[in-house]
């Protein structure tokens, strides 16, 4: 059987996808990179939107970036199925196309944090998160100064009644999210955006607090095998 | 040629910890009796022809599409006499 393919996308400013790509190959999986200007996803079986600052965060985080010609490829795509995962910048560019609802805005302390946070899964069954249980804790790197996730109040209702909050902070919050929200999924649970990096750690080499971000890879590469 | 311009503000019901830094400093600076302060963005777009109705409904479709994040923010649009 051939690998399954999960495509990487770069945008002008985007800084992890290098760390994706290897996070990818690392679970068993080809990473196939995908270009901003490009209107063309190469038959890939996954995406994955990786963190950094694409268009230098120009207006505000993603809003540029939401408006791009492989977004425009994309957006159809995660509609109609097409596994998604968002993780930081990628959040927030989810958040702008409103394939994810709500929005990511600056941090309630004002400062841009980087620390090791703890994380609990509130949903073991989306795309991206089948090899986790429920209520499992894990540790991810976080990088970020426009990371409070906000909402209007039905939505983060209709949100925490529908099981759609996927990943939410424990052990302090650290940007001042709305019910401490770290991640969120769509509907259809193929679409998942959170702010921490779990490219980031994946392996023990790189100093990373865990190696926890591995299950993100390893429960989309059984998604897609099981299909 | 006209000025339209576009005010965006974080709707009310969203914390806007930029404004309270600002809200908090005045005191500092010996700026007494201000209750609150809040942050927005205004942008100038210069158009082509006259600022008619149909241009400015054209300025407001910019407005929702790009300009803010309506999930969000809330925009006012008026052109500059």
């Amino acid at each position: 059987m051939n690998a399954a393919r999960v495509g990487v996308v770069t945008f002008p400013g985007t800084l992890d996808d290098q760390d994706a790509a290897r996070a990818v190959r690392l679970a068993g999986a080809e990473a196939v990179p995908l270009w901003h200007a490009d209107h063309d996803l190469k038959g890939v079986d996954a995406v994955f939107l990786p963190g950094g600052f694409s268009y230098g965060d120009y207006l505000r985080c993603g809003a540029i970036s939401r408006f791009s010609p492989l977004m425009d490829e994309l957006i159809p795509a995660a509609r109609a199925g097409l596994p998604v995962l968002g993780t930081c910048n990628g959040f927030q560019i989810l958040c702008e196309a409103h394939l994810l609802p709500g929005a990511l805005t600056r941090n309630e302390g004002l400062h841009y944090i980087c620390r090791d946070q703890g994380i609990r899964v509130e949903n073991a069954d989306t795309a991206w998160t089948g090899d986790f249980e429920a209520g499992q804790e894990i540790v991810l790197p976080v990088k970020h100064g426009e990371g409070r996730y906000v909402a209007d109040a039905e939505t983060v209702a209709a949100l925490e009644r529908d099981g759609r909050v996927v990943f939410r902070y424990v052990g302090g919050n650290p940007n001042g999210s709305m019910n401490d929200i770290a991640g969120i999924t769509n509907e259809a649970g193929n679409v998942v955006g959170l702010m921490p990096h779990p490219e980031h750690a994946v392996e023990d080499l790189t100093g990373a607090p865990s190696v926890d971000g591995r299950g993100f890879f390893t429960s989309i590469l059984k998604k897609l095998v099981n299909v | 040629m006209a000025r339209v311009i576009v005010d965006v503000m974080l709707k009310p019901e969203i914390l806007d910890p930029q404004g309270q830094a600002i809200a908090r400093a005045l005191p500092r600076l010996g700026f007494s009796g201000v209750s609150d302060v809040r942050q927005g963005k205004r942008f100038e777009v210069e158009i082509e022809g006259e600022a008619d109705e149909a241009a400015l409904a054209e300025v407001r479709k910019m407005a929702e599409t790009l300009l803010a994040n309506t999930v969000i923010e809330d925009f006012t649009v008026r052109v500059e006499r």
